[in-house]
């Protein structure tokens, strides 16, 4: 039934304004042909005689004489196992050179929110073998969990890391791993791929790849088309998805870029007014549902602009994730990997999957601890500088000298080592018993006899 | 009914023509029907927004009037409830349609086949006026539900009333015009419902948490403001305050929040348990659950929703509290409707009508004499979450203009382990002066008086910390120095309450009063010590001092805490 139109009234930036005689449907899918090419694009704006259409593969190459037809459908993204391996382009098509996804499903890629009282809690921890995540900001399953971080930082690396070493306790499950990349450098991305070859990820693994010189709209759909092939996995496959995008940045400045080309009245720093929706309907589709075996943890990548966490793009994600994990520039300078500072970072899901029956009963007295007299180590270092060491009180010293151990010993870690929690407390517990036991006032003396070096050994008998 | 063509869509936000429908009158659009409100009117053309996800809807679909603006409907069965933000039942659509929610589901607020036993209290010859009780349901164990007549109908004699089990679509009474009424009610959910007058705030809401009740105490139909920023303590505090505060009704209205946080609140709200009865807490709570990602009209829409169930209960002469969280998303879902709308933009692209809104919004709350007899009240406590933590913002700003208590979470208090980690400098209650008289009537004429004293003490406190920080405690005079210690114990036995802990955890207005008066007592002794040449190290060192921080873990703490300042004044004599 679709009807070719020849009828492109303006081109302007991403949009095309199209007369038409027939109804078209809100967010319906639109095919464009133009010089043997096949451009697709969304329904933004649609009335009795003209359609906005917003072009994903940019405008380029369009004139009034481009046929638009209709598809009369939303844009649905075709799935099907055969999926799990392969590396697509941002608006979902094969980028490897392999054939086209044959689908078992078609899915709408706007996703419906989960119902809420269809939820479960999550509870599982999720073991990254990362120190200053597990240890102290803890990622439980169905956590959306977004790295803040800043231009020249190794964000990349972190959530490679992650992507990598992430796994359950004690249990093998079928997992996998969903990368969406928006507008990163094609080195970003070969970093990133070569990485995923090197270690035998790619096997387990979806990638969608919109990089900096693909059109900025199809950015809008890239983090879409992942979470519903995230969904599908999750909750068809019944597998443990960990989704990765990165960088939310782009995205945002994609959306930025359409609510301009549209007129539309902005809000903060001309980001649209509707961006907290648009990022949180992302953003939610992260979770797990009753009675399903599967679930959906999401890792955002955003580069804060200007380091400057009150900028909208942090700040509204900090509104809808749970938690936020800080790359700091100044550890990073310090030559400290990874670069993550404890504390303006932030797990909300923690207390539910740490302590006895999810990692060990003394791991939140061991984290509020450590972050304590990290968190007062960093204060004494203003005041070292103004005052001199000397100065100090001798308490003062041993805590300014634990921030210091701490950032060497427990926060710095290979790109390559794999700690398990109980090491990671360990290095914790070693840390805490260079401080007199009188010190430690948040732990338990119960723990303390049965987790401290100094007890080690008397207190298994 | 006329039925009308979509002319327009673009997202949320449908222009149709055809109509006749009147401003926030409730359509249906498009085949598959979703729940739409008109928002405007210009020309021929209806503005219309719709509550789901328009993606399909096209051009010349049908939009179908209902003739009535979007309504709550009221009546036995409310209670327990967990809904979405148009009053849907989460698990029904979970039945209906599954995990995810999809489009165009109609279900009703309340379920129209349970039977429900009603008595009548009124019988045939009776002459009824709106809004008077004709019968009542035991809606819940403890809950008694009153049937009333409708506040806008006329009443009149009655010339049949029933009593049995029926439901709520049956007919209970019939008036002699011929008018027939049920159990249930429908009420456009942004209309405020009437009473006969509002009454001042006269009476405080007991929450038995000494920081509030002490300090800043919130009125029975009052509104207050918390600030929901990052790990603040929000969650710890709203559960609280659901426990312990003296009201008969909780609505919480989860607006524009997280799904696993939702998840999280769903599966322990109905856990809890009310420590008055012994029953679940649920049994008299509402919850209204709409998520950041379920669709941003309805989000608009909760408020209205949850605050129209809160009143009606409040016209049963129940006193309710309503709990928003947070007012800051509910105000984004005006700002992004708005600018779809392309409305002129005020401050930071708010709607100009911002301030508008949210006044219209807390001035629903209030203590009033109802119309079926008696008082009842809706407070509010709203949650803000200000961008960046800034408070020049224009949602808090607007808002603080507003509610007459800020209670201000403080995440330096949370990291230290402070709690309730209401920060006492920054916070503040407009009701002082209204409840003193209830307070020097039912607990102590000194009651303002001592809170005056103590946050006197807590003033200089933080003046004299900050000459602390550069020169040390020891370097300040003596009478300082008592100050500094009086304000810790203060803040340490008086201000910090256990939440945990089976007796701190509420806290009567009498012991409350009688801890704080305690305390002030052994500063007037330390300062009377220091006249008479006692050290300081002496002052702060009788051991009756530290006996006092455990009163407050007792239960029958009178006869204690008379033992304790026994000994406070016989050790204070001996110093000499």
């Amino acid at each position: 039934m679709t009807k070719e139109y020849k009828t492109i009234t303006e081109i302007s930036g991403p949009l095309i304004f199209v007369e038409k005689t027939e109804p078209v449907g809100y967010n319906e899918l639109v095919e464009i042909r133009t010089h043997g090419e096949l451009k697709r694009g969304q329904v933004l704006d649609t009335s009795d005689e003209i359609v906005v259409i917003q072009v994903f593969e940019g405008t380029g190459g369009l004139s009034k004489e481009t046929s638009v037809s209709f598809t009369g459908d939303v844009i649905k993204m075709p799935l099907s196992p055969a999926i799990v391996g392969r590396v697509l382009s941002g608006s979902g098509r094969p980028r490897d050179g392999g054939p086209e996804i044959v689908p078992e499903v078609l899915r709408d890629i706007a996703g419906a929110a989960i119902n809420p009282s269809s939820r479960e809690k999550p509870r599982a921890f999720i073991q990254t073998g990362i120190s200053t995540i597990d240890g102290t900001n803890t990622l439980v399953r169905g956590q959306k969990l977004p790295i803040f971080s800043g231009a020249g930082l190794p964000h990349n690396d972190v959530a490679l890391q992650i992507a990598r070493q992430a796994k359950a306790l004690g249990e093998a499950e079928s997992f996998a791993v969903i990368f969406c990349a928006m507008g990163i450098t094609n080195e970003e991305a070969q970093h990133f791929l070569a990485d995923f070859e090197r270690t035998g990820a790619l096997e387990r693994a979806v990638v969608f790849l919109n990089l900096a010189d693909d059109p900025a709209v199809e950015r809008i759909l890239t983090p879409r088309l992942g979470l519903t092939t995230a969904e599908y996995l999750a909750f068809d496959l019944d597998m443990h998805v960990l989704i990765i995008y990165t960088d939310m940045t782009n995205y945002c400045e994609s959306l930025r870029q359409m609510g301009a080309a549209r007129e539309e009245v902005p809000g903060r720093r001309g980001y649209p007014g509707y961006m907290y929706t648009d990022l949180a309907i992302q953003y939610e589709r992260a979770g797990i549902i009753r009675g399903k075996k599967g679930s959906i943890t999401q890792f955002p990548i955003l580069t804060m602009p200007g380091d400057d966490i009150t900028h909208p793009i942090p700040d509204l994600s900090g509104y809808i994730t749970e938690g936020q994990i800080i790359v700091s520039r100044e550890l990073h300078r310090k030559g400290i990997y990874p670069p993550i500072d404890i504390r303006p970072s932030l797990s909300r899901l923690m207390n539910s999957g740490i302590g006895k029956g999810h990692t060990r009963e003394d791991h939140r007295a061991v984290s509020d601890q450590l972050y304590a007299y990290y968190a007062e180590g960093n204060d004494l270092r203003g005041l070292a500088a103004i005052v001199g060491k000397e100065a100090l009180s001798e308490r003062d010293k041993l805590v300014l000298e634990f921030a210091d151990k701490f950032e060497r010993r427990f926060v710095n870690q290979g790109r390559d080592e794999d700690r398990s929690i109980f090491e990671t407390l360990q290095i914790g517990w070693d840390l805490l018993a260079d401080l007199p036991e009188a010190m430690l006032t948040r732990v338990d003396d119960k723990f303390i006899k049965q987790y401290h070096p100094k007890y080690a050994g008397t207190a298994k008998k | 009914m006329e039925v009308g063509k979509v002319k327009r869509v673009a997202g949320p936000v449908v222009m149709a023509t055809g109509l006749k429908s009147s401003m926030y009158d409730l359509v249906l659009v498009g085949e598959e029907g979703l729940m739409s409100e008109v928002i405007g009117i210009s020309g021929n053309k209806h503005v219309i927004q719709v509550y789901e996800d328009t993606g399909g809807v096209r051009p010349g679909e049908p939009v179908k009037e209902t003739g009535a603006p979007l309504v709550a409907q009221l009546g036995p069965g409310v209670l327990t409830s967990i809904y979405d933000g148009i009053q849907r039942p989460l698990t029904k659509l979970a039945e209906m349609s599954g995990d995810f929610i999809s489009r165009g589901l109609f279900v009703d607020g309340i379920d129209h086949k349970k039977k429900w036993e009603f008595k009548p209290i009124v019988k045939k010859g009776d002459v009824v006026k709106p809004g008077q009780t004709i019968g009542e349901v035991q809606e819940q164990l403890l809950v008694k539900h009153k049937i009333m007549v409708p506040p806008k109908s006329k009443g009149g004699t009655v010339k049949e009333v029933y009593s049995g089990n029926f439901t709520v679509d049956e007919t209970v009474l019939v008036l002699d015009d011929g008018t027939k009424l049920t159990m249930m009610q429908k009420w456009p959910v942004r209309q405020a419902r009437p009473v006969v007058q509002k009454l001042a705030p006269t009476i405080p809401l007991r929450t038995g948490q000494r920081v509030v009740d002490g300090f800043f105490s919130l009125a029975k139909g009052g509104t207050a403001a918390i600030p929901g920023g990052f790990g603040t303590g929000k969650t710890v505090m709203q559960q609280t305050l659901s426990k312990w505060a003296d009201v008969d009704i909780v609505i919480y209205v989860g607006c524009g929040e997280r799904g696993n946080e939702m998840a999280d609140l769903l599966h322990e709200f109905p856990e809890l348990v009310d420590p008055r009865t012994g029953r679940p807490l649920m049994e008299r709570s509402i919850v209204y659950a709409n998520t950041s990602n379920m669709p941003v009209a309805a989000r608009e829409a909760s408020i209205y929703t949850g605050m129209t169930t809160a009143e009606y209960y409040r016209d049963m002469g129940y006193d309710c509290m309503m709990t928003a969280d947070s007012t800051s998303r509910w105000a984004e879902a005006m700002r992004e409707l708005g600018s779809r709308l392309e409305e002129m933009p005020g401050e930071e692209g708010y709607p100009a009508y911002l301030g508008a809104r949210l006044a219209d919004f807390y001035e629903r709350a209030g203590r009033a004499e109802v119309m079926a007899g008696g008082q009842g009240s809706v407070s509010i406590v709203g949650a803000v979450s200000p961008p960046g933590g800034d408070f020049t913002e224009p949602v808090t700003q607007n808002t603080l203009r507003m509610v007459k208590v800020f209670w201000a979470l403080d995440s330096k208090l949370t990291q230290r382990r402070h709690f309730p980690s209401i920060n006492w400098l920054d916070s503040y209650s407009l009701y002082d002066q209204t409840l003193e008289p209830w307070f020097v009537e039912n607990v102590s004429p000194d009651w303002n008086k001592n809170k005056r004293r103590a946050m006197a003490i807590l003033q200089e406190n933080a003046e004299l910390e900050e000459i602390v920080m550069l020169v040390g405690s020891d370097a300040l005079p003596e009478d300082q120095q008592i100050t500094l210690e009086v304000a810790r114990m203060i803040i340490n036995f008086w201000l910090a309450q256990s939440a945990f802990h089976p007796v701190d955890t509420f806290c009567p207005y009498k012991k409350q009063f009688d801890l704080l008066a305690a305390i002030l007592k052994y500063r007037d002794y330390a300062f009377e010590g220091l006249q008479k040449g006692m050290s300081v190290d002496q002052v702060k060192s009788v051991p009756s001092k530290d006996a006092l921080a455990k009163v407050r873990l007792e239960a029958e703490y009178e006869p204690i805490l008379a033992k304790v300042m026994a000994q406070m004044d016989a050790e204070f004599k001996a110093l000499k």
